[in-house]
């Protein structure tokens, strides 16, 4: 890479398939096929939550009703999985393309798995073990 | 051969900035959900800010993240598995903006609606 701004390198690098490493293929891959099941699954979410719905509406007892249809729990945590993995995916990349001493690159790394976890966890947690109260 | 006009870097830092703002909403919305476990008042709590007007304009600067981070992965995934697309690069910058704002300015519409008096927009 020549003196080039990171940014503009950056932007360059990112335009077509990585060659080389296993790992940055098989992001690449990833990307676009999580991408594309998010299209689907953020589009709707937003449809229903924002459009359909609203934050108005959007109040424990809505969520208590929606989710005793199993159906919509598994929506949500193909949801919820999808997006934070896509997601820590695209940090990692913006990681490596801004930090460049490696001791900060190496504990922006570790954060960025300690957080996919972290939010992992939480979210499947709540998704999985909500009990709704009993049905008016 | 290929096209890298100015409009492909602002979509490349647009995708960039859309989706680091994305990934902080959702690491702030799995927390505001986890709250269900705790009861209606702990949720509630939390979740009555997202009514008041200014969280109302951040909700459709959300919407707009989503939408273009979308759109503009589709535009990306097409050039890079369709032979012929990278020959109609500029068209197909102009047909993703068209659909954003396709989606976009009809959902804001709907989501802003409710508080359009405490905007200061229609009565």
């Amino acid at each position: 890479m020549s003196a080039a701004a990171p940014t503009s390198t950056a932007y360059r690098r990112r335009a077509s398939r990585p060659a080389g490493s296993r790992l940055e293929l098989w992001s690449w891959y990833y990307f676009r096929v999580s991408g594309v099941l998010l299209l689907l699954l953020a589009f709707g979410h937003l449809a229903i939550m924002h459009i359909v719905n609203n934050v108005d509406a959007i109040d424990y007892h809505f969520v208590a009703e929606r989710w005793r249809t199993v159906g919509w729990r598994v929506y949500d945590w193909l949801l919820l999985f999808l997006a934070l993995t896509h997601g820590q995916n695209g940090l990692r990349i913006i990681i490596d393309d801004y930090l460049h001493r490696a001791p900060w690159r190496a504990a922006a790394h570790t954060a960025n798995w300690f957080l996919l976890a972290l939010f992992l966890l939480l979210g499947t947690a709540t998704i999985v073990t909500f009990q709704p109260p009993p049905a008016r | 051969m290929r096209w890298r006009g100015r409009e492909a870097y602002w979509a490349w830092l647009l995708h960039r900035l859309s989706g680091v703002g994305v990934m902080l909403f959702l690491f702030l919305h799995v927390l505001d959900t986890s709250l269900v476990l705790f009861g209606p008042e702990a949720y509630e709590m939390f979740v009555f800010l997202y009514r008041a007007p200014l969280f109302r304009v951040l909700e459709v600067g959300l919407a707009a993240a989503v939408l273009f981070h979308g759109l503009n992965g589709v535009r990306i995934i097409v050039i890079d598995f369709v032979a012929e697309a990278a020959r109609i690069q500029r068209p197909l910058m102009y047909a993703t903006w068209t659909a954003f704002l396709a989606l976009f300015l009809p959902a804001a519409f709907f989501m802003l609606r409710p508080v359009f008096p405490a905007l200061g927009l229609l009565r």
